[in-house]
């Protein structure tokens, strides 16, 4: 091991679902002790806490120091969508590789159980108002549901749809299939909060939240917390065989936000900042996509998986829609995605999935990922995506030791 | 006293209702809403770019499902206006996929969002399907 790569000592995170019981730093606290265990270190040597919560009031990081150790070390509170974990988990990273830090620590923590639809809103003029402009655009009323859509199901559901006025070959059924995969993984993944195979029938006549995606090929709000250890290479040498046998190599750790495109004033571009995160990814890892063994993309809706096929460059550009047909992506195939059951299944706690998707690339890599495991893991890559946007994607690989 | 205003301050109203962007002087980028420097190239001058009225459907979803007070379904898509691209609902036609396709063609339409108590009309626009 070079002294200067980034290893993944320990992580952890705990089961996605509904924890009513829990509170967030109570899920948090959770994760961190575990990733701890699992890293055979304890808060008093690590040197920086990245702490990703979206939806609380702020604080997260302070809040959880009381509940797992109080060392006076800095804290970095950091939000960043649908990115937050992997934003977390990167600027635990940056300090590490920068010298400053030994040890690094990130977490991300949600509760998001019943939290309904995301995005859209805006309240209704009353009665016995005065139309008034407000705002950038000068609206005098709510532009959601009228001037298109602010909610999230819609909003990559007409990703999903552009990409198919591009390159063809998609259709209700096809989105739908790849939630049927999704799903089918989830049923060997006991941290998953669905654990419920459908049929596709099953899928396309269930309810429309917004064509051509059903409920079920949404992402599942809900409770969940991830935590990561990070160490340079340097320090790694200085620890146990045992320790050292079990790090997982972080090839790639890269964030990237959405470069100008003409239409990304009124379509979020979640294509533009994926390709872009992957490209400087593949060459820092030094691999191709040919390479990886599996992947963990963000499937926050089945119209998403499909067009991160392509930005990944899991496929040539613009056959996303045979590459799925291909049979690759599922877990038997060439590129097996979303093993754990993607967010459709395993659950989108927002803050946590970018550390859970790393959580499930090391479990193969380690090869301890029981009835799930992908066999002989080597190499995969994590991605996720919040709106707005940012782009973070890891790749990560085994030691060979 | 203006008998009407527009839903938002893109939308013109008058005999040919159009919908008008900031453009940017140096590299032409457009903005429907107010910008302090061009995202693309951070030029601060802009000026008023007529947008085409009849556009291509490039991407659409129907919403079957949305916050309080949105009436569903609706169909919200992205309208490619000659190489512009605008956000807008299609209307004036049934909310379904049979009615709804990829690539139809399209054309800017007006309607009425209410009058408030100083009898000033609000209008909104949306696109339609074009012969």
């Amino acid at each position: 091991m070079a002294s200067d790569d980034i290893w993944i000592l320990g992580i952890a995170m705990t089961k996605f679902g509904k924890h009513s019981d829990k509170d967030i730093v109570d899920l948090g606290a959770e994760a961190v002790m575990a990733a701890l265990t699992d890293a055979g270190i304890s808060m008093r040597e690590i040197g920086v806490l990245a702490a990703g919560n979206l939806m609380g009031g702020g604080g997260f990081g302070q809040m959880l120091q009381k509940q797992v150790g109080q060392t006076g070390i800095p804290v970095y509170n950091v939000t960043n969508a649908c990115a937050t974990g992997a934003t977390a988990l990167r600027t635990a990273i940056m300090a590490v590789r920068a010298g400053e830090v030994k040890f690094g620590l990130a977490v991300g923590a949600e509760k998001l159980a019943g939290a309904g639809l995301l995005g859209g809103g805006g309240s209704a003029k009353k009665d016995g108002n005065k139309w008034e402009p407000k705002g950038r655009f000068g609206s005098v009323a709510p532009t959601d549901g009228r001037i298109g859509t602010d909610t999230m199901p819609g909003t990559f559901a007409q990703v999903g749809m552009e990409y198919g006025h591009k390159y063809g070959g998609v259709s209700f059924e096809l989105f739908a299939r790849i939630s049927e995969k999704n799903h089918a993984h989830s049923v060997l993944n006991p941290m998953a909060a669905y654990q419920k195979r459908f049929t596709l029938d099953e899928i396309m006549n269930d309810m429309m939240i917004s064509y051509p995606n059903t409920r079920p090929m949404c992402s599942a709000n809900c409770d969940g917390a991830a935590a990561a250890v990070v160490c340079s290479g340097e320090t790694l040498k200085s620890l146990s065989p045992e320790q050292q046998r079990r790090a997982i190599k972080v090839t790639a750790s890269v964030l990237t936000t959405d470069p100008y495109q003409e239409a990304c004033q009124v379509l979020p571009d979640v294509n533009t900042l994926t390709r872009n995160a992957a490209k400087i990814a593949y060459e820092q890892a030094g691999v191709a996509p040919s390479d990886l063994d599996l992947v963990e993309l963000h499937d926050c809706f089945a119209t998403a998986e499909l067009v991160h096929y392509d930005n990944l460059m899991l496929c040539p550009e613009g056959s996303a829609a045979d590459f799925f047909d291909s049979g690759a992506t599922w877990r038997t195939g060439s590129t097996p995605v979303n093993v754990s059951g993607g967010l459709q299944s395993k659950g989108h706690p927002i803050a946590a999935t970018g550390i859970a998707n790393v959580w499930e690339i090391c479990h193969h890599l380690r090869n301890e990922a029981g009835s799930r495991q992908i066999v002989g893991a080597k190499v995969g890559l994590a991605h996720v995506i919040g709106l707005g946007s940012a782009c973070g994607v890891h790749i990560l690989e085994r030691s060979g030791r | 006293m203006p008998t009407q205003i527009p839903h938002v301050s893109y939308l013109e109203l008058g005999d040919r209702p159009h919908l008008v962007a900031h453009e940017c002087v140096a590299c032409g980028a457009r903005f429907f809403d107010r910008r302090n420097a061009c995202a693309n190239c951070f030029g601060t001058e802009f000026r008023k770019a007529m947008v085409a009225t009849e556009g291509v459907l490039r991407a659409f979803t129907i919403v079957a499902f949305a916050a309080p007070g949105v009436p569903v379904p609706f169909v919200a898509g992205i309208v490619d206006c000659a190489g512009t691209s605008v956000r807008a609902n299609v209307i004036n036609v049934d909310p379904t996929p049979e009615k709804v396709a990829l690539g139809m063609k399209v054309r800017l339409t007006t309607y009425s969002l209410g009058v408030d108590d100083e009898g000033v009309e609000a209008v909104g626009f949306g696109f339609e399907p074009a012969p």
